[in-house]
């Protein structure tokens, strides 16, 4: 009887072994960093870790398929190293000897990965399984893009400058005209007199332009006074 | 009566000039508001984008903190001089570069339309630069920062595959700010994004120069002082940055031994020239606005020596920058090789350590010598001397290198925000000073401004800039904005200058220069200057012209980087028969402009004299 026992036992182990080993078919590699993703807050790596492993994956077969049948002690793990990496596999809860093909176990991860991440405190990123690729999530894109509105902010900030200037300065042009031409018939009615030096009303001579040099400041002295 | 304006030599009052024509038509000069708008306008026009990315890379290719000794030996026997020559001969002709010219000796006046021509070159490239900037700084506004990240490829599983081979700020630059086309031939289409804000920048300058000096007065006070606001910030945040010493140390460390390679003090030589802005005309059009009795002497030395000084001053911030990046990358370097190390021995995670990295890879090697060698090819060599050699220049600089320190500090969106607006305002400094140097002989001439007034010509003018800009804004813009920076104004520049001076000590003569000097601002001229226009600085000038000339000549055909978007890295082609034709004809019209305009004021010289002696 115990001999028995001890064969079925042995042929088990020897099966499992054989089912779940590196680079086994329908095996996958799970690695986790654990340290890099939490820092202090870090939990070692024992066996009631790889309990709730196999809990999460035997959960995740289970919502997948939704025949209520994987068990905990269908799922393999093997070659558990210090990295904190290790392979699994889970096998079929009907007969025993055969593997779940890879396609379905990766699907159930990838449909339930959330769950599988928040279950140990990780993401994507420090729970690795080597097969299966992430899917990123794309950026938020609002529906006009950012620098489009600032570059319209600007644009009406500065095309209103410049039409402002633009119109001023039409303006007081339109203004000097009007005030040379009311001058010119004032002139020609000789009711204004202005005084002219060289042909330069002195008005336009005092202006900035006119502007006394300091070198010259002693001009006025070289006359002698009356 | 009228009286012909007398030399000012003559002392009598100069305001009396110029009459016998009707007042509405005679139109005084617009002066700046006070001296102080006039230093603000210079050093908005000298302190530039070459300041920023230039200088750092001269620093660092030629001796580090040794590269100030021929960079101070330079400034004093060329910066100043030349400078203050410029200065002075726009305060007192009055006019802009063609008419100051004119004045000096009518021969002379093909340099002026030199000068107006090589100003003409450089504005319609230089303003893709502030559109550039005003790209980034639009982008700067959101989070994370667009060149944070690289964009997912189609079936999101991973990154875009050219971002993955380049970093993700050389993909926003190559890629989605340029669209860079692999080669020169591939023109490619104008990007309507560059070309929005080409004509957002070109419409700045527009209200900057609106109104003359009572516009762009007003302006200089921001754009010369808010750049130092920024570099000041950045100095603050560069040097308590983590790894910015190293930077700092590598480049203040001096190599001496750099100074006996005559590549040293061209460089030297060339960065001030080129820093100060000098021959295209812009600080005698800034200067033909001043009161005649401004002391341009004093003007002209604070001015060089700011712009040296704003140089040294952004090389601090720039290594401390650079040197923040390079141990960021460096960390992240060894970080990759541990976790690669880590991953394929399974080792414990914590094992590997940045200390005992070197160690632990002996024993790996000799533990599991296959598994090792198989890996051998992916672990790189991090070091951190390798990283700070990179030394960068121009537009890699200013958009690659800064842009991805920022994306790693804290609070990133501000920080861009001012970095981008800094090199907006050094940019349009020196849009202004160079747009002044293309408008004030266009205002000077009576023909164009009887017909036209100065809002319209200015219109004008940006107009075809932005028009003709478009050409930068295509796939294959980059390198034909490189043809430009590289050839359009380089030895022109040269050559307008050593006219400049020989023309001044010589045409003119020193002498009645020094006598007009005296008048004007009432001091006698100091022998160091005699000494500098008369000698030093036209012998520079000629041996950094021989110096460039035998220089294009040895090197044979010229060659340009292209970006390879398959590789996601720059590699080196040919320039075509067609391009090499423009390179050729942008030198040539700038150049060709002094001969021809002495010939044609000789033929026009000689047409009157016969007509003279067939009426006599």
């Amino acid at each position: 009887m115990l001999g028995v026992l001890l064969l079925a036992f042995s042929v088990v182990s020897v099966a499992s072994a054989e089912l779940c080993k590196p680079d086994a078919q329908n095996a996958f590699k799970v690695r986790l960093s654990i340290k890099t993703a939490l820092g202090d807050n870090a939990y070692a790596w024992d066996a009631n870790e790889e309990y709730l492993f196999k809990a999460m994956m035997a959960f995740a077969m289970r919502r997948y398929s939704s025949k209520s049948t994987t068990q905990i002690s269908n799922v393999l793990l093997c070659n558990v190293t210090d990295r904190v990496s290790f392979w699994f596999v889970v096998t079929d809860s009907s007969k025993n000897t055969t593997t779940v093909p890879g396609s379905e176990v990766e699907a159930a991860i990838r449909m339930n990965r959330n769950r599988i991440n928040s279950a140990f405190l990780l993401s994507d990123k420090t729970l690795q399984f080597l097969k299966i690729s992430t899917t990123l999530s794309p950026p938020v894109e609002p529906s006009t893009p950012v620098w489009l509105i600032v570059f319209g902010v600007v644009l009406s900030l500065i095309v209103a400058g410049i039409v402002f200037l633009v119109v001023s300065g039409i303006r007081k042009h339109k203004k000097k005209n009007k005030e040379s031409t009311e001058r010119e018939n004032l002139e020609e009615k000789g009711e204004v007199t202005i005084t002219i030096e060289n042909g330069i009303p002195c008005e336009t001579l005092d202006l900035k332009a006119g502007h006394v040099n300091g070198v010259f400041a002693a001009d006025d002295e070289r006359f002698t006074s009356l | 009566m009228t009286l012909p304006c007398p030399p000012l030599t003559a002392g009598l009052a100069w305001r009396r000039c110029g009459a016998g024509r009707a007042p509405d038509m005679e139109k005084a000069r617009p002066l700046w508001d006070n001296p102080l708008q006039f230093v603000f306008a210079c050093i908005s026009y000298a302190v530039g984008l070459g300041n920023v990315w230039r200088f750092p890379y001269l620093c660092q290719m030629y001796g580090g903190g040794g590269f100030l000794i021929p960079y101070v030996i330079m400034l004093v026997v060329e910066g100043m001089p030349l400078l203050y020559l410029e200065l002075a001969v726009g305060q007192r002709m009055r006019k802009g570069s063609i008419g100051a010219w004119k004045i000096i000796s009518p021969y002379l006046c093909g340099v002026g339309v030199a000068s107006v021509v090589v100003s003409f070159f450089l504005s319609m490239y230089y303003n893709v630069i502030n559109a550039w900037a005003f790209w980034y700084l639009f982008h700067s506004f959101q989070d994370p920062l667009p060149w944070a990240t690289c964009p997912l490829n189609s079936n999101r599983t991973g990154y875009e595959e050219e971002c993955e081979k380049t970093s993700s700020t050389q993909y926003f630059w190559y890629r989605q700010t340029l669209n860079i086309s692999p080669s020169l031939e591939t023109s490619g289409n104008v990007q309507w994004e560059q070309a929005l804000c080409l004509t957002l920048a070109w419409l700045v300058v527009y209200l900057c120069i609106l109104r003359g000096t009572a516009s762009t007065g007003k302006v200089v006070y921001v754009t010369a002082s808010l750049p130092y606001c920024v570099l000041i910030i950045y100095l603050i945040r560069g040097l308590t940055l983590h790894g910015a010493v190293n930077g700092l140390i590598y480049m203040f460390t001096p190599k001496l031994e750099q100074l006996s390679n005559p590549k040293t003090w061209i460089s030297a030589a060339t960065q001030i020239f080129f820093s100060l802005g000098l021959g295209f005309g812009s600080l005698i059009a800034f200067a033909s606005y001043n009161d005649p009795s401004n002391n341009c002497e004093r003007h002209a030395i604070i001015v060089s020596l700011i712009n040296s000084t704003t140089s040294i001053f952004a090389s601090i911030v720039t290594f401390s920058i650079y040197g923040f990046k390079a141990t960021f990358n460096y960390e992240s370097c060894i970080n990759k090789v541990i976790l690669l190390l880590m991953n394929t021995f399974d080792l414990e995670e914590g094992s590997l350590t940045a200390d005992n990295l070197s160690e632990m890879k002996d024993y790996l090697m000799a533990a599991h010598p296959q598994e090792y060698a198989q890996l051998l090819p992916q672990l790189k060599n991090c070091s951190l001397e390798a990283e700070l050699d990179t030394a960068v220049q121009g537009t890699g600089l200013a958009f690659i290198v800064y842009s991805e320190a920022i994306k790693n500090m804290e609070v990133s969106q501000l920080y861009s925000v001012l970095y981008f607006a800094m090199l907006l305002m050094l940019g349009i400094g020196s849009m202004l000073g160079n747009i002044a140097a293309i408008l004030t002989p266009l205002t000077d001439s009576k023909a164009i401004t009887s017909r036209f007034s100065k809002e319209v010509i200015s219109g004008f003018v940006c107009f075809i800039n932005c028009i003709i800009g478009l050409i930068f804004t295509m796939e294959a813009g980059n390198y034909w904005f490189d043809i430009f920076n590289d050839y359009a104004a380089t030895l022109s520049l040269l050559l307008i200058v050593l006219v400049e001076t020989i023309a001044v000590c010589y045409i003119y003569g020193l002498r009645r220069f020094e006598k007009d000097l005296h008048t004007m601002i009432g001091r006698k001229l100091n022998w160091y200057w005699k000494t500098m226009w008369a000698f030093a600085s036209p012998l520079l000038i000629i041996s950094l012209f021989i110096f460039y000339l035998t220089d294009y000549i040895l090197t044979g055909t010229l060659q340009y980087q292209a970006w390879d978007s398959t590789q996601g890295q720059l590699v080196t082609r040919d320039y075509p028969s067609y391009a090499l034709a423009v390179i050729g004809l942008l030198v040539a019209s700038s150049t060709m402009c002094i001969p021809l305009g002495a010939l044609l004021t000789f033929i026009r010289k000689r047409l009157k004299r016969e007509r003279v002696s067939t009426v006599a």
